[in-house]
């Protein structure tokens, strides 16, 4: 089986996040990168299926070469090869057409990523991946069992989940449970400093959207303390000053 | 310009989520055209003649009712063709987002997700929208003449004083690979609150120490007439089921009120709730991070104290 995981390249979940040049660039002082949380369990449930059966993991990330060290950390977890498309990421769609073309060239069974990146939260990019190949795509998905050609699958609905059935090739967005976090090892570390990390220039250079400008939410103002033992008041207040009951 | 809506269907009423993205698209133009999937009578569909739909086409083939995402996707861009929509508007929900991303690319239209205010159309067609789970804003301008706009609750009040829509049957193209997926069965907690809709939430952590002790949460809610929700971990452990897991890696909600028990208020905790207008935090450690992010907080034992707030909400409500 051959498996492509889309990979993103995004500031850990701690980070402080704060522009500059006007509010219109990302300030990336003493902000460290990580694989998005989501595109994490993407992988992690790729290696598994890796070692369950045989076949092999491509990584791929759209992104300038600041990313080879993210891209790195996918072939220590368990990636044979990475491939990073040398562009500034512009939105969505420029994105997906990226992944789209690449994932033409490579005839894969499954094309597997974060149901949404961190940074812009769309999720959207593997349904206009799948739109693009004419393929199915499912997001988000929390269980993947791969029988022969079929995948069974389930996906989070509000309230719930449902059961789905589905012959490859697939994209999919995925999610918590499919699998735990990976830790890459010392010998993941090693290997992974040899693996090929190709480097290729975009297909495509269209976008669709245009970024203008960035604004921070307004501060929240003081907590108001209620006694552990005046619990009425809290129930005044939510009623009279905030109007929420 | 003219707007088309794709409205949810929920145990046979519109999502509240679909009525704001209505009363939304009202706000773009005073035409708008709904369409929903599956089972509702004339006068569910109408809520969304309230919101500001003039017409609402109506696919009431069962084989839809399922929430076929590719099915659903070129039923959409068929109907934006016959109506001449250059925009289409739908919440942000596990059904909308793929819909919308499918839809993006069959009407070559711009996309935008998130989004939590109606748009500057003074030059161009500029949106405002969430990024950074909720930690900053984005303006950003949708440049082709066509456009996807996902919407986040509460990015328009719903309006309740439209008129009656003219509901009209529509049948889309069946294309031969959209039912490729099949769907062998669906779970769902009926005729609770939706957590991505609630007003109220009530959150438990791993403060509760136990599943077993989900009862004076559920009470609490149920007082309240609001949704349950946990942390990461208390779903990890089983305590809880995944799609109450809310956060960064969980579900995003943006109530009135969001009530947090025993959470510590770590960031990626945060970042789920943020958006919510009003958060009380219950914590026996003062020290808890969530008291920054809080407008009210009680510092004591949760299981002295949510019994005593669900007794005393009782009392206002009798
Ligand atoms: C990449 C990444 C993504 C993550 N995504 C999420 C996410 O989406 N959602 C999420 O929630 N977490 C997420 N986390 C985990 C997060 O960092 C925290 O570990 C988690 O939120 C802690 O959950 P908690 O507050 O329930 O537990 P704890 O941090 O253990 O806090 C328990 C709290 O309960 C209080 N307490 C204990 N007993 C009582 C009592 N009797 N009465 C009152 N209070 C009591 C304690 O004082 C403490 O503050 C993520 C982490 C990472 C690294």
């Amino acid at each position: 089986m051959k498996i492509l995981v889309c990979i993103t390249h995004v500031p850990d979940t701690t980070s402080k996040i704060a522009f500059t040049d006007n509010n219109t660039q990302f300030d990336k002082t003493g902000v460290q990168y990580i694989i998005g949380p989501y595109d994490d369990y993407a992988l992690a449930r790729a290696v598994e299926l890796k070692e369950q059966s045989s076949g092999t993991i491509t990584v791929i990330n759209v992104g300038e070469a600041e990313t080879e060290p993210t891209l790195r950390k996918a072939l220590a977890i368990g990636a044979d090869d990475a491939i990073r498309v040398n562009a500034a990421p512009k939105d969505s769609f420029f994105v997906a057409n990226q992944i789209a073309a690449i994932a033409k060239e490579g005839n894969y069974d499954l094309i597997m990523m974060g149901r949404e990146s961190i940074d812009f939260n769309s999720g959207v990019v593997h349904g206009m991946v799948a739109e693009l190949l004419g393929i199915p795509c499912l997001s988000p998905v929390m269980t993947l069992d791969i029988d022969g050609t079929t995948a069974k699958m389930t996906r989070e609905i509000e309230g719930g989940k449902e059961s789905l059935e589905a012959e490859l090739p697939l994209v999919l967005g995925c999610q918590e449970p499919i699998a735990e976090w990976k830790i890459p090892n010392m010998r993941g570390i090693m290997t992974a400093r040899s693996k090929p990390l190709h480097v290729v220039e975009p297909s495509d250079d269209s976008a669709r959207t245009k970024l203008n400008n960035y604004e921070l939410p307004a501060a929240k103002g003081a907590v108001k303390m209620i006694d552990a033992n005046n619990v009425s008041e809290l129930v005044d207040l939510l009623k009279n000053e905030a109007k929420v009951i | 310009m003219s707007v088309l809506v794709f409205i949810e269907i929920s145990e046979g009423t519109v999502k509240k989520t679909s009525l704001e993205a209505v009363s939304y698209a009202s706000g773009i133009d005073s035409a708008v055209t709904a369409i929903a999937f599956g089972q509702a009578d004339e006068a569910a569909l109408q809520s969304a003649g309230a919101a500001g739909a003039t017409k609402i086409l109506h696919v009431s083939d069962a084989k839809y009712n399922e929430g076929n995402i590719q099915a659903y996707a070129s039923a959409i861009a068929k109907a934006a063709a016959n109506e001449s929509a250059d925009t289409v508007v739908l919440a942000n929900s596990s059904l909308g987002d793929p819909v919308a991303a499918r839809l993006a690319i069959k009407m070559n239209a711009s996309l935008a997700s998130q989004v939590v205010e109606l748009p500057d159309t003074s030059n161009g067609f500029t949106v405002k929208r969430s990024i950074y789970t909720g930690k900053a804003f984005a303006h950003v301008d949708l440049t082709e003449g066509k456009r996807v706009i996902g919407i986040k609750k509460n990015a328009a009040s719903i309006k309740e004083d439209g008129g009656t829509a003219t509901i009209e049957a529509f049948t889309p193209d069946d294309q031969a690979g959209d039912f490729k997926v099949k769907i062998l069965s669906q779970e769902k907690a009926t005729g609770d609150v939706l957590l991505p809709e609630a007003e109220i939430v009530v959150s438990g952590g791993r403060g509760l120490k136990g599943p077993e002790n989900w009862g004076m949460i559920e009470d609490l809610a149920k007082t309240l007439g609001a949704a349950t929700a946990c942390s990461k971990p208390v779903s990890d452990m089983d305590w809880r089921p995944h799609h109450e897991h809310v956060g960064q890696t969980g579900i995003k909600v943006a109530p009135s009120l969001y009530i947090a028990v025993g959470i510590s208020g770590a960031i990626q905790h945060l970042a789920g709730v943020n958006a919510s207008k009003v958060i009380v935090v219950i914590n026996k450690d003062e020290e808890a991070p969530f008291f920054k992010a809080a407008d009210y907080g009680i510092v004591g034992d949760a299981f002295e104290v949510v019994p005593k707030l669900t007794e005393a909400l009782k009392a206002i409500n009798s």
